[in-house]
């Protein structure tokens, strides 16, 4: 059975596990008919012309996890951001850990989106921000006919979250071939301010599929800080949508680390419905093999006076291939948009291919809006300059790399995820570089 | 002083009517409209030409009856009715003519009201001039000179007959018949075009010209262009539109194709001023181009256009950089107003190794129009050290237009060096002041302003076509160019 078929069957026995009668159920349904028409992208797809989903479509992914496993926290401790304290919802093969979770209800609210949708007294938020900025293409229609699982955060007026809160997912491989739809909420209210850490890490080689979506509302003045490492195996696949819909004078950021996975793909969308905000959206993709990582951008400028930053770097190397797509919208309402955006790659073997569209779309007259983009190698004067003065190539070569990846990495707020993303990067490139970025 | 602010030259703008607007009264030979395989058996019939060109024709237009109209240019119109247009049109006049003193003088009266008068043009620019009514050749000058170096400049259906042999070997080599929805239909349709061959080693002493103009209502103007740079050779070749107004939209679909082999050059200049519309966006001419050159080994194809007309304007002059060393290079000025739009830009393909291709797109958008830049890059996983560097920069003027850009760079090398970059800005308040202060009013200052802008392009125009294409930016954006 085509995994179409398969999904759209499993929404019946999906429904006999939900509450059918609570109003979100119908938005599920109304997401299933639009999958259901819609089918998964292909290449004719203007936005899918540069990534083929076919290669992880082919697997008989079982839909929903049959038990809830458990892991030792010893074994999976190198995948937390555990040198400091903080939030932590954990989900294994799609279900909730409590054992491995840290969540709290103490002023804020971090914790379920199953609890979130059935509890009462979420009503009002569910109501008002669920499903309200994701959009209706056929991925994220998929994952909201299914939304179910993930990570709930509310954060009221006027509160400083003091640590972080770390979302991983992980899959144990129990399964032959893991789906997985985790959905997330994220509203913070009136000059809050939240950092948010997100990975997947699959555990075995087993394939699994992750479509995930996470809606972020960033409301007057709030500051939301989302970080998303992804280091998974190369037969773990992600598909990741990210809505961003921030509100006056807020200010959102979106780091996207890409060093693993077989197939990865970020949909970024950022709607500035307020003026004087600022967006940031930022990226460092280092893949080899036969990685392929796809970064689809949208800002869509709608009011005054805001800004937008986009800086995505890319270093590829093997038979890897990526992609950049980004797109700033400037409606004709929004006079004095500031919008940047940059992408920088560098092809290390003549297997790898990039393919970037970097688009601009402006209906206002008073903006400065820039874009550039660059493709090349890393510096044969440079790295002459360091091997005469006694640098080995592979060092050098690496040095000059980070400072290639420095710029996104200088606006990263938590000192720990700079070590950690440093480490991955010296571990991918074989070297130890000895001093922190 | 007299203040003239950002405001004024926009109402100027919104105002000012298309001077060449005009229509030259003359017995055209006309066919009937609708579009079957009679038709283009008709004309190929009416233009003396052998079977292989019917058939080649023909086979054009069997795959484009199958064929859909592209969708994904960022323009809207409606779509033109192909069974509502006719499909041939020549002037009703004798077809050669020895001397100007035979000309419809109603014809010469036309070219001095576009400035190009032919006796003057003759005397003065040294430019050869393939005056293009409608669909047939009317004079050719120069013609002597040309014959002497051994180059052939000549209207294609001449060259059919003539050089049979050369169009045979080229013609759709470069865009062939099934490239896309408007080639097929050219190639099937095409009335005629002009066809230039240079010969080994030899360099074209002067600018070759067409001028091409739509003249007959409801006549779509299919032109077929062919240009082949031999060994060595070099030509520079321009090209220029003027049409009159007209309320119903008229189809051109053009196709243009180069063929720079070994070491030689081609230089193509374009000014592109046909009826854009007035200023409700009525009526207008529907530019579907298609234009593409073939870089042999060290070879180099060069587009230059100035775009200042058409309602729809659809056109990617692109290079195809087959041999090693081979160098294009894109410039471009495309100028919208009123209710114009243009999806303009080009293709850049490396295939060879060290091949290079520079691309500088220059936007300027006024009225309600819409400007969009669509370029590729796209780099072969055996074109070794490629090397791109691409600025689409846009400019606009007032609040009810847009700009885009939509680079699509594809790499598949490692030892490719890309470079893209654009930008958006309106004419900054802070560069008038600067002027103002320093005594240069605000009319001179957004002229000098918008002609700084698009300076890069206009230096690359051949000096004889830089006042033709001041003059068309002056209708578009007049008050803006001192």
């Amino acid at each position: 059975m085509e995994l179409k078929e398969k999904l759209i069957a499993s929404f019946m026995a999906f429904e006999n596990l939900v509450d059918i009668d609570l109003p979100v159920h119908d938005v599920r349904s109304e997401a299933i008919k639009q999958f259901e028409s819609q089918g998964f992208p292909s290449k004719r797809d203007e936005a899918w012309k540069y990534t083929s989903l076919n290669s992880i479509l082919k697997h008989d992914y079982s839909v929903f996890p049959k038990r809830e496993n458990h892991i030792d926290y010893n074994e999976i401790k190198k995948y937390f951001i555990h040198d400091i304290d903080t939030y932590k919802i954990v989900f294994i093969d799609g279900k909730y850990s409590s054992h491995l979770s840290e969540t709290t209800h103490d002023g804020i609210d971090v914790c379920l989106m199953s609890s979130a949708l059935t509890k009462p007294k979420y009503r009002l938020i569910i109501e008002n921000y669920f499903n309200k900025v994701a959009t209706k293409d056929s991925l994220s229609s998929l994952n909201t006919a299914f939304s179910q699982e993930g990570a709930y955060i509310h954060i009221p007026k006027n509160k400083l979250v003091a640590k972080p809160i770390q979302i991983v997912h992980f899959s144990t491989g129990n399964e032959a071939a893991l789906l997985m739809q985790p959905r997330n909420l994220i509203v913070v209210d009136e000059n809050s301010h939240v950092q948010i850490i997100e990975r997947h890490q699959s555990l075995t080689d087993n394939p699994v599929l992750t479509n995930s979506v996470t809606e972020i509302f960033a409301n007057k003045r709030a500051i939301v800080d989302y970080y998303k490492i992804q280091n998974d195996n190369e037969n773990a696949s992600l598909i990741d949508s990210t809505f961003v819909n921030q509100k006056q004078e807020s200010f959102a950021s979106v780091h996207t680390f890409s060093f693993g996975g077989k197939l990865t793909r970020n949909n970024l969308n950022f709607y500035q419905n307020g003026e004087r905000i600022d967006s940031t959206m930022k990226g460092i993709t280092i893949i080899g093999n036969k990685q392929h990582v796809d970064h689809n951008t949208l800002v869509h400028h709608i009011e005054p006076n805001c800004e937008s930053h986009q800086d995505y770097k890319g270093i590829y190397g093997d038979s890897s291939t990526g992609v950049f797509n980004g797109k700033v919208l400037v409606d004709k309402e929004a006079q004095k948009t500031n919008a940047f955006q940059a992408n920088n790659n560098i092809l290390l073997s003549d297997k790898a291919s990039i393919n970037t569209k970097p688009q601009l779309e402006i209906f206002a007259d008073d903006v400065k809006c820039s874009h550039g983009c660059t493709i090349g190698q890393l510096d044969e004067t440079a790295m002459f300059y360091m091997r005469s003065r006694g640098i080995p190539e592979k060092e050098a070569k690496a040095l000059l790399m980070f400072a290639f990846s420095n710029n996104v990495m200088s606006s990263v707020k938590i000192p720990e995820i700079k070590q950690r993303i440093t480490k991955i990067i010296a571990n991918k490139l074989g070297v130890h570089i000895g001093f922190d970025l | 002083m007299t203040k003239y602010t950002e405001d004024d030259l926009r109402e100027e703008l919104k105002t000012k009517e298309y001077e060449y607007g005009f229509y030259t009264d003359m017995e055209s030979d006309t066919f009937p409209i609708g579009l079957d395989e009679d038709v283009v058996r008709a004309i190929s019939l009416k233009k003396e030409e052998p079977q292989w060109m019917t058939d080649w024709r023909l086979e054009a237009f069997r795959a484009w009856k199958d064929m859909l109209e592209p969708e994904w240019a960022n323009v809207n119109y409606v779509k033109p009715d192909f069974q509502a247009i006719s499909y041939y049109s020549a002037p009703n006049t004798k077809p050669k003519y020895d001397s100007l003193d035979e000309v419809d003088p109603e014809l010469l009266e036309t070219f001095k009201k576009l400035g190009i008068s032919l006796d003057e043009q003759k005397a003065l620019a040294g430019v050869a001039m393939d005056v293009v009514i409608d669909s047939v050749s009317v004079a050719t000058t120069f013609k002597k000179t040309l014959n002497e170096k051994g180059i052939i400049f000549c209207s294609i259906s001449e060259a059919i007959k003539e050089h049979p042999e050369l169009v045979k070997k080229y013609i759709g080599t470069v865009v062939p018949q099934k490239d896309n929805f408007y080639a097929a239909l050219n190639s099937a349709v095409f009335s005629d075009g002009s066809f230039c061959y240079i010969p080994k080693g030899v360099r074209c002493p002067m600018e070759l010209s067409t001028y091409f103009r739509i003249n007959q209502a409801n006549t779509g103007q299919f032109e077929r262009t062919l240009v082949i740079a031999d060994e060595g050779s070099y030509v520079s070749y321009l090209e220029g539109c003027t049409a009159p107004s007209r309320d119903e939209n008229q189809l051109h679909a053009a196709v243009v194709e180069l063929i720079a082999m070994d070491d030689a050059e081609i230089k193509y200049s374009t000014v592109q001023n046909w009826f854009p519309g007035n200023a409700e966006g009525k009526g207008g001419v529907y530019n579907f181009v298609t234009k593409r050159g073939l870089c042999e080994k060290n070879a180099k194809i060069s587009w230059t256009q100035v775009e200042t007309g058409s309602a729809i304007t659809w056109k990617y002059p692109s290079c195809i950089l087959k041999g090693d060393n081979s160098v294009g290079e894109f410039y471009s000025i495309a100028v919208t107003n009123n209710h114009q739009q243009a999806d303009t830009g080009t293709k850049m393909i490396h295939l060879g190794k060290n091949t290079k291709s520079t691309i500088i797109s220059k936007g300027i958008s006024a009225g309600r129009s819409q400007n969009s830049y669509r370029g590729l890059v796209q780099v072969s996983s055996r074109a070794d050290n490629a090397r791109n560097f691409s600025q689409c920069d846009s400019l606009l003027m007032g609040n009810d237009c847009g700009a885009h850009t939509f680079p699509y760079i594809e790499v598949k090398n490692k030892s490719a060096i890309i470079e893209h970059e654009a930008t958006t800005s309106k004419i900054g308040e802070d560069q008038i002041f600067y002027c103002n202060q320093r005594g240069i009013d605000t009319e001179k200052a957004i002229a000098l302003i918008v002609n700084g802008f698009s300076k890069e392009v206009l230096n690359k125009l051949p000096m004889e076509f830089a006042v033709e294409a001041q003059k068309l930016l002056e209708i578009s954006l007049e008050g803006s160019v001192g």
